[in-house]
């Protein structure tokens, strides 16, 4: 028998804002532990939380980038449970009024368009972070994370294999980043990524035991542990036992998923309304300027370069995956590059260097009209596509213009007939052999003229002008 | 014994007949002699006081409770002043911050004396709750203070202090306030930034001033009024001149007598004395209408599931990990059981117990939801009567002060003393509770008078004027058996 996956997952994402959501601490990732900390994050007796404006103003993008509809009297509720890295023993986050439901977003599967719905995207506070001693004796904590603002985005059950959970992960990963809401580092945990994942007979439509899968930190790890999970339930089925419902930790070392706790362990949140803050209420002016500033989202921009700039499907989906990398392409193609051209470029040697390097697309020793730049070098002749190569190696390096490299190097393409007639004849001239072969039908011979022109001119000759300055004396 | 008001006590220096340092030291020499005795104090930081104090000496008359000595309540938080809330989970807490209201006093060039005793986080109606003492009532020492903000309302009935704040979350400042013979002050909720209090039950919780005089509650409610943008909820509302506000009489006005209080088991005495109040009242020109509060009889009940609720989870940062008590384990869990077993004493484990359960899942519609409602209509029943009145009159308490020990084993006697006081901050209202007499054991009676929201000054100009006409003066506190 057949099973179909199906899998839900839960993202938290990490706004980017300069302070924490309730009170005037940093945000900032990576300072020492305990130094971005107050009275109102630790917890201490008596303190109360004062609302960011600018967390809902981000959260409120998410949602509407997200397609959601958008509750404009929110609320915050507490969600009651004890943890170390919990200060007041309950985090402030939103219940029954989140500030966005029911919206979706579209990813691409084989070719195929495929809409994943977003049953919410509701606005919280971080935990802290805590570490625990290798003598497992010891835990710290490091509580500059918490109060970080947060929105978690819940997917419906509509994703049907682990590799559709990625492509709509990246799809979350690629709105955050077009709208400036997030940095999305998973490695850095500013986006973090649940799964809800079970398997049911093919045609069924009741939902089977799930596990919730917790602890995988890459997009790679996400498809990894969903395709284990997917393997254990799948063996279980198949041996006759049943799918415990229980939360699994993905185990990066072996690649396998283990069991957290059981589902009699889960907890009861007791939520209820939080009474030390104000409902939220988003007027229509407001929810207006949000929806009015929104950037164009990846979807659309893909659209766009397939239609308007032609580029190829993949093309159109590598470019538009970052933000800052279309930015970039169009840079180059409003330099006066073509479209195509261009994107053999970006795709091709200019991401290829930046990932080898470790570099983001913002950090490009090479601009984007300097890469135009080459590209019109090649366009006119003065270099060839193999020689631009090495240009583009060295403006890296350098960070100078093409043309300043291409006079260094003395690498201008020789196109000039004036220049190349006196060399062609003296080839001509001194391989009698060569002529009478392709007289005699031997194209191959055609090359070796033109080889031994390009050496005599140390490969600058233009190989175009060179073959047909050689067609014009021997030519029949 | 001779003790002053806020008034007499700032005329006085204003006129540089003493110096604020005399005063201080005057308050520490009441304290010294009688809190052995009454036991209102858990911390007195007398010679930080007597610094600052004549500090002010050399300075010119500026603030408006300049050089007047003052307590406050031990869930008030004090920068490098420990803050125990009357708890063993805080004993040795200090806290990195001032409350709102520390700072504002502070600014007001008043001279803080230390910190009173209250039940444990607030919980409680005599002040038995505290970890740490018991505190007696002036009147009659074998009797409560009440509570929570039993040291408070003693410190101020002593004349060791003339001011003292308190917060009041079911009545936490009136109630006290009745039993010892001072006046005590609800503002409406959001009136006074709940910044630095420690919280008990944060949609109930406003702090409050204990005084000689209604006047003096007006100087001290003036102070600490107003927007504070670490608090959410407190009102961006404008703060009326309190003071100004007294005069004026309660000619036209309307007063509004709560029908059925009797199966509430009001004592006859203290009956006696609230009707002779409203009579005055009406002597001074105040007009009497009778108005309803049809669910007043669900108020206790309503209350002991929101606050209690509220309270679990106020509680919850007590798990021994960041400040305050740690005790031993050999896991997490354990530590969290041994610190919140030995940290917390009964009242507050009972009230997270029936808090916890309020909350959870499957009870929560039938609990806390429905608490919420009935709430809505308690605080409907009040605008319904303020259409027809300008201020309700009630008795603060049906009996007069309890002796001590007396209801310890009977939380739920314990609960039902709150039933005039609770109404009030389930509305959110201001309320004022006022001496209108002494029983015939020489116990104080208080005159509850409750207004519109946000409107302190017509809840205080009423009992000014209450003040003013009533013609006799409290008794002295004999401090003794």
């Amino acid at each position: 028998m057949g099973y179909e996956t199906v899998i839900g997952l839960e993202v938290h994402v990490e706004l980017k804002t300069k302070t924490k959501i309730f009170c005037g601490c940093s945000t900032n990732f990576g300072d020492p532990p305990n130094t971005n900390v107050c009275p109102v994050c630790l917890g201490h007796p008596g303190t109360l939380p004062v609302l960011n404006r600018q967390a809902v103003e981000l959260a409120l993008k998410a949602a509407t980038a997200l397609n959601c509809q958008i509750n404009q009297d929110c609320k915050f509720d507490r969600k009651n449970y004890f943890y170390p890295d919990l200060p007041k023993g309950y985090q402030i986050s939103q219940y029954d009024q989140p500030i966005g439901e029911h919206g979706y977003v579209e990813i691409e599967v084989d070719g195929r368009r495929k809409r994943i719905g977003i049953t919410r995207v509701h606005l919280e506070e971080d935990a802290g972070k805590s570490m625990h001693g290798e003598d497992g004796r010891h835990s710290l904590i490091d509580y500059n994370r918490t109060g970080v603002p947060l929105i978690e985005i819940v997917s419906e059950p509509d994703i049907r294999s682990p590799e559709e959970a990625r492509l709509y992960l990246e799809a979350i990963k690629s709105i955050m980043q077009y709208c400036d809401i997030s940095d999305c580092r998973m490695e850095e945990g500013s986006l973090r990524c649940d799964a809800n994942i079970s398997l049911r007979p093919e045609g069924s439509t009741e939902f089977g035991e799930k596990t919730e899968l917790k602890n995988m930190n890459s997009f790679r790890n996400v498809q990894r542990g969903l395709e284990f999970e997917v393997q254990r339930q799948t063996q279980l089925l198949e041996q006759g036992q049943a799918v415990t419902q229980e939360t699994r930790r993905f185990d990066e070392a072996t690649q396998t998923t283990v069991s957290m706790r059981s589902k009699e362990e889960a907890h009861d949140y007791r939520y209820f309304p939080e009474p030390d803050l104000l409902f939220v209420h988003i007027d229509d002016a407001w929810l207006d300027r949000v929806r009015a500033e929104l950037p164009e989202l990846p979807a659309q921009r893909r659209a766009r370069f397939e239609q308007e700039l032609g580029l190829p499907a993949y093309d159109a989906g590598v470019l538009t995956a970052e933000r800052a990398v279309a930015d970039y392409y169009e840079s180059v193609v409003a330099a006066g590059s073509d479209a195509k051209t261009a994107s053999n470029w970006v795709m091709g040697d200019l991401l290829g260097y930046l990932n080898a390097q470790g570099l983001t697309v913002e950090a490009s020793p090479v601009r984007p009209e300097q890469l135009a730049g080459l590209i019109a070098q090649v366009d006119k002749g003065t270099i060839s596509i193999k020689q631009a190569r090495d240009v583009f190696k060295l403006m890296c390096e350098s960070g100078k213009d093409a043309e300043v490299i291409i006079k260094e190097q003395g690498m201008e393409q020789i196109s000039d007939e004036a220049v190349l007639v006196p060399i062609v004849e003296e080839v001509i001239a001194n391989n009698p052999k060569s002529v009478e072969d392709y007289r005699a039908g031997k194209q191959k011979a055609l090359g070796a003229l033109v080889g031994q022109t390009m050496k005599a001119t140390k490969g600058k000759a233009n190989p175009a002008v060179v073959n047909k300055l050689i067609l014009e004396r021997i030519g029949g | 014994m001779s003790v002053h008001t806020v008034k007499e006590i700032l005329a006085s220096l204003r006129r540089k007949e003493s110096k604020p340092s005399e005063w201080t030291e005057t308050a520490l020499r009441m304290i010294e002699q009688h809190d052995p005795t009454i036991g209102a104090f858990l911390t007195v930081d007398g010679e930080r006081a007597l610094e600052r104090a004549r500090r002010l000496d050399g300075e010119a008359f500026d603030g408006a409770l300049f050089g007047v000595p003052y307590a406050l309540k031990d869930n008030i938080c004090t920068r490098n002043l420990k803050t125990t809330a009357a708890s063993r989970i805080l004993e040795s807490y200090i806290p990195p911050y001032d409350a709102t209201v520390a700072q504002r006093l502070a600014a007001t060039q008043g001279v803080l004396l230390g910190k009173t005793n209250l039940d444990e986080f607030a919980m409680g109606s005599s002040t038995e709750n505290s970890a740490f003492q018991l505190t007696r009532n002036p009147y009659d020492v074998k009797r409560v203070p009440g509570g929570s903000s039993g040291g408070s309302a003693a410190a101020v009935a002593a004349g060791m202090v003339p001011f003292a704040l308190g917060s009041d979350t079911g009545g936490s400042i009136r109630q006290p306030a009745s039993f010892c013979g001072v006046v005590g002050l609800k503002p409406t909720y959001g009136r006074v930034s709940r910044y630095g209090l420690i919280a008990f039950a944060s949609s109930l919780d406003q702090i409050g001033p204990f005084t000689r005089s209604v006047e003096d509650a007006a100087f001290v409610l003036q102070a600490i009024s107003g927007h504070d943008e670490r608090d959410s909820t407190s009102a961006p509302q404008d703060v009326p001149d309190f003071v100004r506000g007294l005069e004026g009489g309660v000619k036209g006005l309307r007063i509004g007598l709560v029908t059925g209080l009797d199966e509430h088991g009001v004592d006859a005495e203290v009956q006696a004395a609230v009707g002779k109040a409203v009579q005055t009242l009406q002597d001074a020109g105040a007009e009497v209408v009778e108005v309803h509060l049809p669910h007043l009889r669900y108020a206790v009940a309503t209350y002991y599931l929101i606050a209690p609720a509220e309270a679990s989870s106020n509680l919850a940062r007590y798990d021994g990990v960041r400040y305050g008590r740690r005790a031993a384990g050999q896991s997490l869990a354990e530590m969290y059981e041994n610190t919140r077993s030995e940290g917390f004493g009964m009242e507050v484990k009972r009230r997270i117990m029936i808090g916890t359960y309020a909350l959870s899942s499957g009870y929560y519609d039938a609990y806390y939801r429905r608490a919420q409602q009935v709430r809505t209509r308690i605080r409907e029943d009040f605008e319904q009567a303020f259409k027809r009145c300008d201020v309700i009159v009630m008795p603060t308490t049906p009996t007069t002060a309890f002796p001590l020990g007396e209801k310890v084993d009977n939380p739920l006697q314990m609960y039902l003393n709150d039933i005039f006081t609770i109404p009030a901050n389930l509305a959110g209202l201001p309320a004022l509770s006022v001496p209108c007499g002494v029983s015939s054991e020489g116990l104080p009676i208080g005159l509850q008078l409750l207004a519109h929201w946000w409107d302190e000054a017509t809840l205080l100009r009423v009992g000014h004027t209450y003040e003013q006409a009533r013609g006799f003066a409290m008794p002295l506190p004999r401090m003794g058996a």
